[in-house]
């Protein structure tokens, strides 16, 4: 039995080919000149490479941290290349017909149409290939509420104002070690701005991934959503087979004013190493919403199931009273992949409420940790925070760790925590099996069904590939 | 339609079937009977395909194939289906998710086309009438939280969908009240055809009353101790197993004597 799902488990990433494109990319190695020169590609104002430069002097004072239970061989941040954008004749492609059609083919092949595809029809993207978004739809629909929804590097250009006036307001450039590498060497990412009172008419969605040889990927994303305004997000990703490690150090910026509402969604399938545990996407990825005004909400929703290693803790402050903050997540791990993943809700307003719900899944040398910080501050008068975390193991050699952190300094306030681990019974497999359900379907049933409360919260067609992405993933496992 | 020739089976090393024989044609009803420990449950579980069991010797033959050479899913998709003494729980699956992807499986192995999900409710309603369950049931997660008559009658409501050529039923009967025993019977009562086998293991003759078995088989010690009409099973009621346990041991010892 558990051969058969050791088999089941170790099917080939099915996303892995690489593109060939030409690349413009900076020489490898950080110092201020790659910074100025970044800085210099992009055009960018004065304030962006003042900050940039800030932000690498303080990394220079800096150690990368190693209290995650993740184990990796150390990284050479002086072999890794800051910067590359697929090569243009007019300064970027102004429709989708002037797309490299090789990068669309890549789209296409990941099940990512850009063009023409149906259920496509309601949602923007603004697709990030490399470095610099390469194509943005159904712009002009959103403009017309007042959306501004378009890659960083335009937003730095077009809305220089309300970039300065957000960027490192919620995850400052001193933050932790990635993001403050990040803040100086960010190449691009998305913007979004939602003005007050409008209810963005459909899903925002960025296709991320990671192409170029030995390019980190440094993305910076920034979501503003203005007073009593609402926007949902999604963030897509997978990335061709290689053997390198490949760094990628994201920073995302949520901010949600007076009664505003942020759902941020993200499937994630980075390329996670073969099955000897060679290769696969280094995600350091900070990512954090602040409840800045009262009775607004952020939610993050989560399915982790790519990289060698996840490292990342989507995270809300609950500055404004009565501010609610959600994190749902999946995260699975196969193979030798690691990941320790989880929030922090750091409560600091009156009636601030929060709910954690993790759901981890560990299989073949998987190692799976959640880790979590629930905080009430002594201003946090009633806060509440219910939080559950659920492990599931496949099998014997895989492993599934939780770490809750509370602290709590307001007697008022109520913290709850639930945890509980499982494994998938060779009596379930057996039990579907006898029924005439093939063991691989069987495995991919019992763990939708073991994470069904957070896909629920994913939007519907994400919902979909979520659970298509956990089939392929998982294909064989048990114990 | 079911064949089985000195079958050897062992758990974890230890002998469990120690040469059994059994036919089993198209129409009848077999009861298995016999006393905790005897391999009634194994016996089962082997035809269902679990692998924890091992066979050491014999062969199974089920409509003419090697039945042991098959996965537990293709017996499942060729008419196999084994009504479970403790039926699993699967958290966060509905039940209706369960029964119309193993109906489907087993339509898809019969070149038959897939049903939708309308046309499927449309066809488990009726069975769900004769289970005396409520549509409810379906959208639960599979046998959570559902009392032990629930879970039973769940069993013979995925008998009826899936409408098995050979089904045999494990301890269905035990734990249940004497009114989710008739629900259970009449369920099982109904599935009777000339074209289905029904093996029925039971420790009880209980349940016997309600479907009347054609032959009953008293399992000792991994063997076929007796084999007999109906009235065995009233016998064995009457009598207990030790009587069929001592002749047991006396044949044995002459068998090793011979």
């Amino acid at each position: 039995m558990t051969a058969m799902l050791e088999t089941l488990v170790n099917q080939p990433y099915k996303h892995g080919f690489v593109t060939e494109i030409e690349m413009d990319a900076v020489p490898k190695g950080l110092n201020e000149d790659v910074i100025r020169m970044i800085s210099a590609k992009k055009n960018e104002p004065e304030f962006m490479l003042e900050w940039r430069l800030k932000a690498y002097r303080h990394w220079l004072t800096m150690t990368e941290p190693h209290w995650a239970t993740v184990r990796h061989p150390p990284i050479d941040y002086q072999n890794i290349v800051y910067y590359s954008a697929p090569r243009s004749k007019n300064d970027g492609p102004k429709s989708l017909d002037e797309v490299d059609p090789e990068l669309l083919k890549t789209y296409e092949k990941l099940g990512v149409p850009l063009k023409e595809q149906e259920w496509l029809a309601g949602v923007a993207v603004d697709a990030v290939f490399d470095s610099v978004s390469v194509a943005t739809t159904f712009k002009e629909k959103l403009s017309q509420l007042g959306i501004l929804f378009c890659s960083f590097s335009e937003a730095v250009h077009e809305h220089p104002d309300l970039v300065q006036r957000y960027l490192g307001s919620v995850v400052p450039y001193t933050d932790n070690f990635f993001a403050t590498l990040n803040s100086a060497v960010f190449s691009d990412g998305s913007f979004c701005y939602i003005p007050p009172g409008v209810r963005c008419p459909m899903e925002l969605s960025t296709y991320f991934r990671i192409n170029a040889k030995d390019t980190g990927q440094f993305e910076r994303t920034l979501i503003i959503a203005d007073k009593g305004a609402y926007v949902s997000y999604l963030e897509g990703c997978t990335a061709p087979m290689r053997d390198e490690n490949q760094l990628h150090a994201a920073v995302v910026e949520l901010i949600a004013l007076e009664g505003a509402q942020i759902k941020y969604s993200t499937v994630q399938n980075w390329y996670p190493g073969d099955k000897e545990g060679k290769g696969g996407i280094y995600n350091f990825v900070t990512k954090r919403g602040d409840c800045r005004e009262a009775n607004s909400k952020i939610s993050w929703t989560q399915v982790e199931t790519g990289s060698a290693i996840t490292w990342k803790y989507p995270s809300v402050v609950l500055q404004g009273d009565n501010s609610v903050g959600e994190f749902y997540s999946v995260a699975l791990t196969n193979h030798y992949q690691q990941a320790d993943t989880g929030t922090k809700m750091i409560h600091l307003g009156r009636n601030t409420r929060s709910t954690i719900l993790s759901k981890g899944i560990s299989a073949g040398h998987g190692q799976n940790a959640y880790r979590g910080l629930v905080k009430m501050a002594k201003s946090a008068v009633g806060a509440r925070n219910y939080s559950q975390c659920d492990s599931l193991l496949l099998g014997d050699k895989c492993g599934a760790h939780t770490f809750p952190y509370i602290e709590v300094k307001n007697s008022s306030a109520k913290v709850e925590h639930e945890a509980s681990t499982s494994r998938i019974g060779e009596d379930q497999l057996f039990y579907c099996q006898s029924r005439g359900i093939a063991p691989e379907d069987a495995v991919s049933m019992i763990v939708n069904g073991f994470c069904k409360e957070v896909f629920k919260e994913l939007p519907m067609e994400f919902a979909v590939e979520a659970q298509k992405l956990l089939g392929v993933s998982l294909e064989g496992s048990i114990g | 339609m079911l064949t089985i020739r000195n079958l050897h089976v062992r758990v974890e090393g230890k002998p469990i079937l120690r040469g059994i024989d059994l036919s089993v044609h198209a129409g009848e009803v077999h009861a298995i009977m016999g006393p905790n420990g005897s391999g009634k449950s194994t016996l089962a579980h082997v035809l269902a395909g679990r692998e924890i069991f091992q066979v050491t010797a014999g062969e199974v033959t089920y409509k003419g194939r090697n039945l042991l050479a098959m996965t537990p899913e293709e017996r499942a998709r060729e008419g196999v289906f084994l009504a479970f003494q403790y039926p699993v729980e699967i958290p966060g699956v509905s039940n209706i998710y369960l029964l119309k992807a193993a109906l489907n499986a087993v339509r898809k192995h019969r070149g038959e086309p897939q049903l939708d999900a309308m046309d499927f409710l449309a066809r488990v309603k009726g069975q769900l009438k004769l289970m005396e369950m409520d549509q409810s049931l379906l959208y639960r997660s599979i046998n959570e939280g559902f009392s032990g008559g629930e879970k039973k009658r769940n069993e013979i409501l995925q008998m009826a969908v899936l409408e098995p050529k050979l089904a045999i039923l494990d301890e269905t009967d035990s734990g249940l009240d004497i009114d989710a025993l008739k629900i259970v019977a009449n369920g099982v009562s109904a599935m009777r055809s000339p074209d289905r086998a029904i093996v029925l293991v039971t420790h009880y003759q209980r349940l016997l009353d309600y479907i009347l078995p054609d032959y009953v088989h008293v399992l000792v010690q991994g063997r076929i101790a007796k084999s007999g009409g109906p009235e065995l099973a009233l016998e064995l009621e009457q009598r207990g197993y030790g009587w069929v346990e001592a002749d047991a041991m006396v044949s044995a010892r002459n068998g090793a004597q011979a």
